[in-house]
């Protein structure tokens, strides 16, 4: 039972008297077209209880049979995380009781991951600059995942308080990767930015590999935080706290400090940390205990007999070696080149995560300038308005391209172009027809704009004197006053010509 | 032809007879049938027969031979199966209570590969629950009685499949073997039985007692018709991810040639006998006699490991049934108990499992749940894995000097029942010669001998093959059947009294 | 080796009865410890010939790398899957309240 009167300690004070160490533990669900063990699909959406078999219902005599491509997909994850790959290794059942488990055993791998002792490179900014930190990875290694509950009756559809709960098999059998980081030793007072430096390049790198959706707030991956503190950097490992239901690149960060204050607050004050399992609140920022256990459960693990050893060929392993794509970092650095912009510049489109978009974007016609600008500036403000991913946005690259495109060739200005990119996030279908829709064409017909740039003279006679005086900058109010009318559909620099036209004057 | 004799027929015999049209399938499926409703109230081997399903089989046989379809030998047979396969829409209940009721919605690969083969099934046989036994007893439905004497035991935990064959209710039985449950019943009741080689036979819908061990086979009462129910059964499955990719031994060419002039087989030193029953012993060693007068070199073999095989058995079975067996928790399929509104599903779980099983069971969950716990883990499961692999090496040694190894199959004939209920290692130690065979994966067979002479009761021999070997047994088997047949003018199993 | 492991305690047996969810009876608890000991003692003799230098075996037959293609086979419909339920609702599998968050 963590102490609910001790004082979570400030960040600053605590990284002052403690040093963090954490731990990250990711499942990816495999986007497979088959479940781990047997031929049921994975697609998503389908009514309850309907891509079952006896295998993943757990029905009696039923056997499970390994899916090859969830075997590959471990092992390229593996790969692309700079693990070795076990010349040997076996399934393992993990056994417990829970209702979503089918067999009440996970057939998962124990003390045999396919894939271990890795590492990976993570970029995070601190105002000193960009720096790289190594991750260690201590293995990844194939399960499955469990059906789910729906628990009933209660006020808030969580466990607490529901009377009965529906369980719905579909997904259980899900292929999943559990992917496990040696201790994140030596990030300091960085330790929150490291965490989520990593789970961003790690999902990076899994979407490269194309082997899943990697959608945090759909659960197809899933990360569990793991933080302690120790009195200095030579002390040994202090007691670790999980935290689970994080759900986004920000609750990584965001629960890391939390943990670090939390617990810091527990140690100054004398007390002890307890190796728990705590629950991730997003909305109120902070971590809450979880049922404590009366006795540790004892999983008894054995090698899974229905399944034999699995010994990848070194030939096996090379030949996916050479299927994983770019290096993200490579990538990062060679696409720098090729647009011909600074690191900081390309550290703001990663950041944004916006670099798929962007190199798509360019691909689909625009200049790299425009793309970066669209991605990294007016979308990745709507996102995070929405609270959502860039990619989870509702236009594609080649839709900005293609409202890029018309920015060029004078049917839009940039503010016209914000409103169409606004129709087509809203639904209203493509750039052109949002354009056409709105009637948001830049007005190039120069009637009309004669007759709003001979009404705004009008309305401001002194500033008409001003101008055929000379003063050409004061132009500018009346080109707003014709802006105003057309309802900014109209080309500024046209309507300034027209008006230094209509006065008789150079402008 | 008349009734009786259709149910005294063997398989083969009766293959003869429904292929040439003397007989109809539906005549041989009724015969069988009758003959179940007149002793099996006495016999108890059947937990459920399914006469329409029988009847609606033998008839689309019939059909099929009528259209000029062309059908396996065994089109038309019948056989009983015993309740641990799953069998699509019909009752199966592993002889349990958690069970009750449970009709699975799919086929085991060994029930579609004999419907396949035109086979029918007239019902399921009586079990040891969950296959935990030896005598049958177990069983959440009352024990089977062996038809040599209905006070006694058929062996277990396929007393059922056996005690069908032997009282004549069906000439074929599909039985299950992790520690003996086909060889020890067949030894007791005077029938054939044969573990196939781990892996020759699909466990796909077959409920697992011990993953590694458990293996599916033919029950008959003759060794070629075991061979032609082995033929049917066996071979890869890509559904059971342990099944043998190797092409099924010719074993029914094998169980034609019988000869065994020129073999090599081996006594083994530590299944010979010691502190078994004299008349065990007795009729062994007359077979040996036999086997050396058909032209076999009897050797002597020694395998040190086999002490400790019962040990690592009871270590390895109950680890892997204690996780096999958590899935029957009152969820998904079952047995419910408890549900009342007011309890949470922890105790719903605990309180369907304490009613749904019964005592042997719990004992060998518990016990397989203290093997694999952690600090234990080590000294209990890990040590029997290591048995298992001494007992390979030895097997592996016994082989390079025999081509079969013999014994007695069991250390007494079939004991009385309730004589060894209240003792659980008593029980045990019906298994001591054929369990090493499951830990090591080979194959094995029992066949009759002949009657112990202190009680009248039947006594069976063992041989053992290397593993993908089976076609051996039914060599050795064979010759040695056909030997004791001309000695006896018949089949030992027409002693059996007539009920 | 635990010290004397084959003495197994009432307790002991009522902790594996928890693991295994079993609601055992004070007199099975009682029963079960006594012939859990006994049977104890006469498996724990594995560990004379269990030497560091033999290696354990846990499956039979020599088999490796046994996969299945990534292809969809056909599932059982709901109707299938909840045929044998003790109590379905909407489609899924009703069970009592749930406890323990996993």
């Amino acid at each position: 039972m963590s102490h609910a009167t001790t004082q979570v300690m400030g960040f600053e004070a605590a990284l002052e008297r403690f040093d963090p160490v954490l731990g990250l533990e990711v499942h990816v669900e495999l986007s497979t077209a088959t479940k781990m063990f047997c031929g049921c699909s994975t697609e998503f959406g389908a009514e309850p209880n309907t891509q079952v078999c006896p295998v993943c219902l757990g029905l009696p005599g039923a056997l499970p049979a390994l899916n090859r491509a969830g075997v590959e997909a471990a092992m390229r994850i593996g790969l692309a995380l700079n693990c070795e790959v076990a010349q040997w290794c076996r399934f393992a059942r993990k056994n417990y009781f829970y209702p979503d488990m089918p067999k009440n055993f996970q057939t998962s791998q124990y003390d045999e991951p396919i894939c271990f002792d890795g590492w990976v490179d993570v970029d995070y900014d601190t105002p000193e600059g960009r720096r790289t930190f190594r991750v260690g990875i201590e293995r990844a290694h194939m399960e499955e995942d469990t059906g789910k509950n729906l628990h009933m009756g209660g006020a808030t559809g969580r466990i607490h308080g529901a009377d009965y709960s529906l369980v719905d098999y579909n997904r259980a059998g899900i292929p999943l990767i559990e992917i496990v980081t040696k201790p994140i030793e030596g990030a300091g007072r960085y330790a929150p930015e490291v965490a989520r430096a990593y789970v961003s390049a790690l999902r990076d790198l899994l979407r490269a590999l194309d082997v899943s959706d990697v959608r945090m707030e759909q659960g197809s991956l899933r990360c569990d935080v793991n933080v302690s503190l120790r009195p200095s950097p030579e002390a040994p490992f202090g007691t670790r706290s999980e935290t689970k239901n994080v759900n986004s690149l920000r609750s990584v960060e965001r629960s890391v400090r939390y943990e670090i204050g939390r617990q810091a607050g527990i140690l100054a004050d004398g007390g002890r940390v307890h190796q728990e399992t705590r629950h991730w609140h997003e909305d109120t920022g902070l971590t809450t205990p979880g049922r404590s256990k009366e006795e540790a459960e004892d999983y008894r693990y054995f090698p899974e007999p229905d399944l034999v050893p699995i010994a990848p060929s070194r030939e096996w392993v090379e030949a996916l070696r050479a299927t994983l794509p770019e290096n993200p970092a490579v990538r990062r650095t060679r696409l720098a080149e090729a647009w011909g912009i600074s690191d900081r510049e390309m550290a703001a489109v990663v950041n944004a995560g916006a670099l798929d978009l962007v190199e798509a974007t360019i691909a689909a016609g625009a200049g790299q300038s425009a793309a970066r600008k669209w991605w990294t500036g007016e979308l990745a403000r709507v996102a995070n308005e929405r609270g959502v991913e860039l990619a989870d946005l509702r236009i594609t690259p080649a839709q900005v391209a293609e409202v890029e495109a018309l920015v060029k060739s004078g049917t839009l200005n940039d503010k016209l172009a914000r409103q169409a990119i606004e129709g087509v996030l809203s639904g209203e279908g493509t750039p052109a027809e949002v354009v056409a829709a709105r009637g948001l064409a830049i007005v190039s017909d120069d009637g009309p704009l004669l007759a709003a740039v001979d009404e705004a003279l009008a309305a401001q006679p002194d500033v008409a004197e001003k101008i055929r005086g000379g003063k050409v900058q004061a132009a500018g109010a009346v080109v707003g006053a014709v802006m105003k009318a057309t309802r900014g559909q109209a080309d500024a620099a046209r309507v300034r010509a027209l008006i230094f036209e209509r006065l008789g004057v150079d402008g | 032809m008349s009734a009786l004799d259709l149910t005294r027929l063997t398989a083969a015999q009766l293959s003869e007879l429904l292929s040439s049209r003397t007989v109809s399938a539906r005549e041989v499926a009724q015969a069988h049938l009758d003959r179940i409703a007149e002793v099996d109230e006495r016999i108890h081997a059947f937990l459920h027969v399914d006469t329409d399903g029988a009847l609606a089989a033998a008839g689309a046989v019939d059909e099929a031979r009528a259209a000029g379809d062309r059908l396996g030998p065994l089109a038309g047979v019948p056989l009983a199966l015993k309740d641990v396969l799953t069998m699509r829409d019909v009752p199966t209940t592993c002889g349990s209570r958690i069970l009750e009721g449970w009709r699975p919605p799919y086929d085991a690969t060994v029930t579609r590969r004999l419907r396949e083969a035109g086979i029918v099934i007239l019902g399921k046989t009586n079990m040891d629950e969950f296959a935990m036994g030896s005598s049958t007893e177990h069983s959440a439905y009352g024990p089977t009685r062996n038809p040599w004497d209905t006070e006694r035991i058929p062996g277990g935990s396929g007393g059922g499949s056996a005690a069908a064959v032997a009282a004549f209710e069906a000439p074929l039985a599909i039985g299950t073997d992790t520690g003996g449950s086909i060889r020890q019943p067949a030894a007791v009741t005077g029938t054939v039985g044969v573990k196939p080689t781990y892996g020759a036979v699909s466990r796909y819908g077959l409920v697992a007692l011990a993953s590694s061990l458990d293996q599916a086979g033919p029950c008959s009462r003759t060794v070629l018709d075991a061979a032609l129910l082995h033929e049917v059964i066996a071979g890869y499955d890509p559904m059971d991810s342990t099944s043998l990719a190797e092409p099924v031994p010719g074993v029914v060419a094998s169980a034609r040639r019988a000869d065994v002039a020129g073999m090599r087989i081996g006594l083994v030193t530590e299944l010979g006998g010691e502190g078994y029953q004299a008349g065990v012993r007795q009729r062994f060693a007359e077979a040996v006699k036999i086997l050396e007068g058909l032209g076999a070199e009897v050797v002597e073999v020694s395998c040190p490991s086999f002490e400790y095989a019962l040990a690592a058995y009871y270590l390895i079975l109950p680890s892997e049934a204690s996780s096999n067996l958590a899935k029957f928790d009152g969820i998904r399929y079952g047995l419910r108990v408890g549900d009342d509104g007011t309890r949470s599903v922890e105790e719903v779980m605990r309180l369907t499992r304490e009613a749904g099983f019964g005592a042997e069971v719990k004992r060998r969950i518990m016990l397989g749940t203290y093997a694999l716990s952690s600090g234990y883990y080590d000294a209990y499961y890990g040590s029997a894995q290591k048995v298992r692999t001494l007992i390979q090496r030895d097997f592996a040694a016994a082989f390079a000097q025999a081509d079969v190894l013999i014994s007695p199959t069991a250390p007494t004939t079939a004991f009385r029942l309730g004589e060894k209920l209240d003792d659980p290692l008593a029980m045990y130690l019906n298994d001591v010669a054929t369990i090493p065979v499951n830990l090591a994966g080979n194959a094995a067979m029992s066949l009759p001998v002949g009657l112990a002479p202190e009680d009248g009761l039947p006594v069976g021999l063992q041989i053992i093959a290397p593993a993908m070997a089976d076609d051996r047994l039914y060599r050795v088997g064979a010759a040695l059947e056909q030997a004791l047949f001309d000695r006896w003018g018949g089949l030992l199993i027409e002693e059996v009294p007539a009920r | 080796m635990p010290e004397n492991p084959s003495a197994i305690t009432r307790d002991q047996v009522a902790h594996l009865g928890r693991l295994a969810r079993l609601a055992l009876t004070e007199d099975e608890l009682d029963h079960y410890s006594a012939q859990l000991a006994d049977i104890l003692a006469a498996v724990a003799r594995v560990t004379e010939v269990a030497t560091p230098d033999v290696p354990a075996t846990s499956h039979p037959m020599p088999l490796r790398n046994v996969f299945r293609d990534d292809e969809p086979r056909e599932s059982l419909s709901q109707a299938e899957a909840l045929a044998g339920a003790p109590v379905a609702e909407d489609g899924r599998f009703r069970v009592p309240r749930i406890l323990d968050e996993e």
